[in-house]
């Protein structure tokens, strides 16, 4: 018997569209408890799949007869097991391709629209939205060219794609050293012959080549205007940095998202990189003009996502309306991002050694280590 | 590698999910109650679904050994005389077993099965399962203070009967490990 399957791409789409999707996750509660696949309209029921081994009869009565069913689990093999014991039963559902793996390394290509309004080529800012696990990555096109900022390791799906828009990777930068995630831009540098660009603050232990990317850095991607801008931001990391695309974005990276702000801590420095946090946003960020359309590099929770699936915000209703950008007191501030901080995420040091070229671990343990929900902001 | 006494071994290498938890659950039922299972897998996520799994069936997980790619766990089934009342009346508590351990009198014998107390149990304990009791008496010094230590006091409580029909003075120590919150010593890992 064959089982419907769904791919990662089409629950992104339902997800973006606000569709309703009943969803069975047959994992473990612990797995499920961490991290699981949230959307606006859908509901969720945790069975795992070893209590469903003798039969499916006790959950029969709690799953929908009106609405799209989709069995979900870590890698997909128990999601096809009881999806087929449904199906026996008489219920039709789907099972999620390729698992929370497949989940979490998707990534939604958006585009947010066109760059330099004057010029004859447009240009184009792409918001990557890796939906499982709220990475953004983006991809600046314009004539021919192509500047690639906080890719994931999923190499493929950026030079597939740029690819298919026939650009060229000129440059890739990477705003921090992370920690969250595994970076792909040295690997993509590696294969286009691009320039790999990381703030030396912190890339003091790396151990490979890199340019460094300071304030003031400025690359042209095409022959005409449209230029990518470093500022030097720190407060997540202390090499943290920025970037004003065609005076027209701000990519804040791990500094400023839509409804938090980033932590400090990553490297165990909360206390000695708030007072920079602080001054990154309360000062740098307000001498920019109000106007910039904010690209942070994560998104926190689904409701930070716009009606087209992109994350993208005016600095100035985030001036207005992020609580992490309206505190007065300094020394509330310093409290509320020390004190309030969440859980590390999975393997944090293991995935900083690996972006600092210490680690090449397996393809099956990189997956291990990103497993799990983001977790770089307060809020 | 250090090799843990089982009952039973299931081969569920190169099994992807849920398979090593479907033939777990098989190979469990053809056991007796109180049995140790030796499961090899190299499905990673089969650590923390044999746990979940062993916590929602009353079985009792007890640990994994990883040896290269293979996963090595090790899973108690659940046995219905734990449930029983202890019979052997004098008794001691955790706490005391931890404060008099190291006195030079003081000996704690741990009957659980070879591969429960392999994971953890009271630092300086000696292991004889409660199965190998009868022919291993002769190991014990009769002039020691002996803490008799099982999961929950019930196996610990048929050795008590035991050691002292034959002269042994013996202490049941209750809960048992189940319940101990003190430092533990290893054997793996």
């Amino acid at each position: 018997m064959s089982v419907n399957a769904m791919s990662a791409k089409e629950v992104t789409r339902k997800l973006i569209n606000r569709e309703p999707l009943f969803i069975l996750d047959v994992r473990n509660a612990d797995a499920f408890q961490d991290w699981k696949i949230e959307g606006e309209n859908f509901e969720h029921l945790n069975v795992p799949y070893f209590d469903l081994i003798d039969g499916v009869d006790e959950i029969l009565g709690d799953l929908p007869t009106d609405q799209d069913i989709l069995v979900v689990c870590a890698k997909e093999g128990s999601s096809i097991f009881v999806a087929e014991m449904l199906e026996e039963a008489g219920r039709s559902v789907s099972y999620l391709a390729n698992g929370m793996k497949g989940w979490s390394e998707h990534l939604e290509p958006i585009s947010l629209g066109t760059l330099n309004e004057t010029g004859a080529d447009r240009g184009e800012v792409v918001q990557f939205v890796r939906i499982g696990k709220g990475c953004l990555s983006y991809m600046i096109i314009s004539e021919g060219e192509a500047v690639l900022v906080d890719a994931t390791r999923m190499t493929d799906t950026y030079l597939d794609y740029a690819n298919e828009r026939g650009v060229k990777i000129t440059h890739v930068f990477d705003t921090h050293l992370h920690a969250d995630h595994i970076s792909g831009g040295r690997e993509i540098a590696e294969k286009t012959g691009a320039t790999y660009w990381l703030p030396p603050k912190d890339a003091t232990e790396v151990t490979f080549d890199y340019a460094a990317l300071e304030d003031g850095v400025n690359v042209k991607v095409g022959d005409t205007q449209i230029d990518v801008h470093a500022l030097y931001s720190p407060g997540h990391t202390i090499g943290s940095t920025s970037f004003v695309v065609d005076g027209r974005y701000l990519l804040t990276g791990d500094i400023l998202f839509i409804d938090s702000i980033g932590r400090p801590d990553l490297a165990g420095l909360a206390e000695d990189w708030v007072g920079d946090l602080r001054n990154s946003l309360y000062k740098t960020y307000r001498e920019l003009s109000d106007e910039l359309i904010v690209l942070p590099a994560h998104f926190m929770i689904i409701e930070e996502l716009n009606a087209d699936g992109s994350v993208a915000e005016k600095l100035n209703v985030l001036l207005a309306n992020n609580h992490g950008l309206n505190i007065e007191d300094e020394e509330v501030f310093r409290k509320m991002v020390t004190e309030n901080l969440p859980p590390q995420p999975n393997a944090y040091q293991d995935i900083r050694e690996t972006n600092m070229g210490k680690m090449t671990p397996d393809l099956e343990t990189q997956r291990e280590m990103e497993v799990g929900p983001n977790r770089c902001a307060v809020r | 590698m250090q090799t843990i006494k089982t009952d039973f071994v299931l081969d569920a290498k190169g099994l992807a999910c849920p398979m090593p938890i479907v033939r777990t659950k098989k190979t469990m039922k053809t056991l007796e109650p109180g049995q140790v299972l030796e499961v090899q897998a190299t499905d990673k996520g089969s650590k923390a679904d044999l746990r979940a799994w062993a916590e929602s069936t009353g079985n009792q997980y007890l640990g994994t050994l990883e040896e290269g790619d293979v996963l090595r766990h090790y899973v108690r089934k659940s046995s219905g005389s734990d449930q029983e009342a202890p019979a052997f009346a004098d008794t001691v508590d955790n706490e005391t077993v931890e404060a008099k351990r190291t006195e030079s009198d003081a000996l704690v014998l741990d009957v659980r099965e070879t591969a429960e107390y392999a994971f953890a149990h009271v630092p300086g304990a000696v292991n004889i399962p409660l199965g190998e009791l009868e022919s291993r008496i002769s190991e014990l010094d009769t002039n020691k203070t002996i803490y008799v230590v099982c999961r929950t006091g019930s196996r610990s409580d048929l050795a008590c009967q035991k050691l002292s029909a034959n002269g042994f003075n013996v202490k049941n120590v209750l809960p048992g490990m189940s319940s101990w919150t003190f430092e533990t010593a290893s054997t793996v890992n």
